[in-house]
């Protein structure tokens, strides 16, 4: 038997948390467990790997792995996959995860259950929870073919520990596709204006269409238009809410209001239409609480919300409300909690 | 150039959902285009003006998946064709997959299959690459952008929106894709468009006219449950200025051993 295997997830050798509370997850459904790290010059991950609780590692280091590519990634899981048959194979739900899982799929006549929350042995398979309709609904799912091919969500699994005594066998295999065989190429990288990975943070702090209403702001004489003027006021008001973030080390999120008015980037949506996300703490400021917001929010495990209205619905879900204008609160609060965390 | 964009019909993201006897209940709630989707239609109809191209919008599903179609062919898509098939009932992404393969190649000639991140209700996002590896095309997918694509030469160059930014391939076609929200806002049907669309006669495409037996599905369903009701107790919190209110709420969360 060859147990589980673990795809370890990472962008130029730096790996997603994910990719290590999958590896615990693994190790929950008993049996061996198999990390594969694929790249060049991606030893070092091995060796977290074995950290974090992996009994072998499948290390390919290659040229024409150095950058992702689906094709040459899913090419060779799936060759590797068909040689040595594990049961089942993890991957941290991202979007090079579920993409390679799902080519993986269709390579060896299987199934993906794609953004489990949960996963249990149930027999000789195994049961996941996949949250649908952006989690207003659960579905119970498994695969009836092996291996079953799972991505698991980060941050729903828990925080693993690192074990720094542990090591293991590191198994050197070879790429799968050729590079003039390989039918893309990566040619750059662009970094993001305010990119944000709302995924993997514990605390997030979110503004919404409230941002945007403080009449005391007043914009510089240059900006005549109303609607620039606007963004220009909520645009400072991030800045505030940033401040209360990095008070934290928290990232910052938006509502899609937020979003469309240009106020702050697609990339820090929360929603059904944005990203799904689960922080220990997640501050809603100047949002009213659509369902397509809350969707995307609301397993947090403890909500603040702060907004004008008192029958706001977002206070429904709250465990910690105020009612009062953020542009007072936020900067107390602050400062209230530079004081503390500081001691 | 040949475009074929993949479009599906969902309960509205406002929608209230149950379980009735195992089986999801949108109430009242209407049935709309994917909004995923509609940034698929939208970058197929902008690569076809750029590239005189055509694009057939194609959708699997029952009668009512006929609206996602007319709505992708109000916004100004030139064909519109149903897969429906009983057979295909409990299609998991893998068997979906094979059949929007199926239909790509029985409309032979399409240099880009283009679809949406993923369907808000299956919340799968399996279907881009699944159906990229059984045509055995590259699979660019999320993408924010496709800064070049010439269509005599069959290449493109996109900007994917990955976790870390933006990672700029380029590949050849035919290729499948998937579209985000940075491509562009979706147009609005047209008046003209919607007349159109109220009017078309939309065929329908069996397995049997596509050439192919049910693929088999190897993902179970074996429940749909609504999630445990969230058990808050909210407290509000009060104070004589934002300074007091600040301070108390700073003791709270810091007593909720979150940060
Ligand atoms: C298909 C579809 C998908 C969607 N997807 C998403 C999604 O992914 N994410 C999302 O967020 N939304 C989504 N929406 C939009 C959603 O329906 C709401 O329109 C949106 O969430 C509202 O954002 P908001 O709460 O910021 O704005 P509003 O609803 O306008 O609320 C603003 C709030 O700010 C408060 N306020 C104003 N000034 C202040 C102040 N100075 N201090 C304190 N409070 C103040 C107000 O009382 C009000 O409650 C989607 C909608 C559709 C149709």
């Amino acid at each position: 038997m060859a147990g589980t295997w673990v795809y370890v997830d990472h962008f130029k050798g730096a790996a997603l948390p994910a990719s290590y509370e999958a590896i615990a997850a693994a190790k929950t459904l008993g049996g061996p467990v198999t990390a594969l790290v694929f790249g060049e010059g991606v030893e070092g991950l091995a060796q977290t790997a074995f950290h974090y609780g992996a009994d072998e590692v499948l290390l390919a280091e290659d040229a024409s792995l150095a950058d992702y590519r689906a094709e040459a990634y899913a090419s060779l899981l799936s060759k590797l996959a068909k040689e040595q048959q594990p049961d089942a194979m993890l991957f941290p739900t991202s979007t090079r995860g579920r993409e390679i899982a799902a080519m993986a799929a269709i390579d060896l006549d299987s199934g993906v259950l794609p953004d489990v929350t949960e996963i249990s042995k149930d027999g000789d398979s195994i049961a996941a929870t996949h949250p649908i309709y952006a989690g207003k609904l659960l579905s119970k799912v498994t695969v009836s073919a092996k291996p079953a091919l799972i991505t698991l969500r980060g941050r729903a699994f828990g925080k693993p520990v690192a074990d720094t005594s542990r090591s293991g066998n590191v198994t050197k295999v070879a790429a799968a596709v050729a590079e003039g065989d390989l039918q893309t190429k990566v040619v750059d990288y662009a970094t993001v204006e305010g990119r944000v990975s709302l995924a993997d943070a514990g605390v997030i702090v979110s503004g919404g269409r409230g941002v945007a209403n403080n009449p005391a702001l007043t914009p510089p004489a240059e900006i005549t238009d109303e609607k620039e003027k606007e963004i220009w006021r909520a645009q400072q008001g991030f800045l505030m809410i940033g401040e209360l973030a990095q008070a934290m080390g928290a990232a910052v999120g938006a509502s899609r209001a937020a979003v469309d008015a240009g106020y702050i980037p697609y990339a820090n949506q929360v929603g059904q239409t944005g990203k799904v996300v689960s922080p220990d703490l997640y501050i809603a400021l100047g949002i009213s609480g659509a369902i397509q917001h809350l969707a995307g929010m609301r397993t947090s495990k403890v909500i603040v919300a702060v907004n004008k209205d008192p029958d706001a619905p977002i206070f429904k879900m709250a465990r910690f409300g105020v009612v009062g204008d953020l542009y007072e609160i936020v900067p107390a609060l602050t400062k209230a909690l530079k004081e503390r965390l500081s001691k | 150039m040949k475009i074929a964009v993949f479009v599906k019909q969902v309960p509205d993201s406002a929608a209230k959902l149950s379980v009735d006897n195992g089986a999801v209940n949108w109430g009242d709630a209407p049935l709309v285009i994917n909004p995923w989707d509609e940034y698929a239609v939208e970058a197929a109809l902008q690569l076809a003006e750029k590239h005189n191209g055509e694009v057939a919008a194609i959708s699997m599903g029952g009668e009512d998946a006929k609206e996602a179609l007319k709505h992708a062919l109000a916004m100004g898509a030139g064909s519109a064709m149903l897969i429906s098939d009983a057979a295909l009932a409990n299609a998991d992404a893998a068997a979906a997959a094979k059949v929007f393969a199926a239909a790509v190649q029985k409309l032979g000639g399409v240099d880009l299959a283009i679809f949406g991140k993923q369907a808000i209700d299956s919340d799968t996002g399996l279907a881009p690459a699944m159906t990229a590896r059984v045509l055995g095309w590259p699979a660019l997918t999320m993408l924010a952008a496709i800064p070049a694509l010439d269509a005599g030469a069959k290449t493109i160059k996109v900007e994917r929106a990955i976790e870390e930014g933006r990672q700029v391939v380029e590949g050849k076609l035919p290729a499948v894709l998937s579209i985000v929200k940075d491509y562009a806002e979706p147009r609005y049907p047209s008046f003209m468009g919607i007349r159109k669309a109220s009017k078309a006669e939309i065929p329908v495409w069996s397995l049997a006219d596509l050439g192919i037996s049910a693929p088999e599905s190897k993902v179970r369903w074996t429940e749909i449950s609504a999630p445990p009701a969230r058990e808050v107790t909210s407290e509000m919190v009060t104070g004589a200025n934002a300074d007091e209110i600040a301070a108390k709420l700073a003791d709270l969360i810091i007593a909720e051993g979150v940060l």
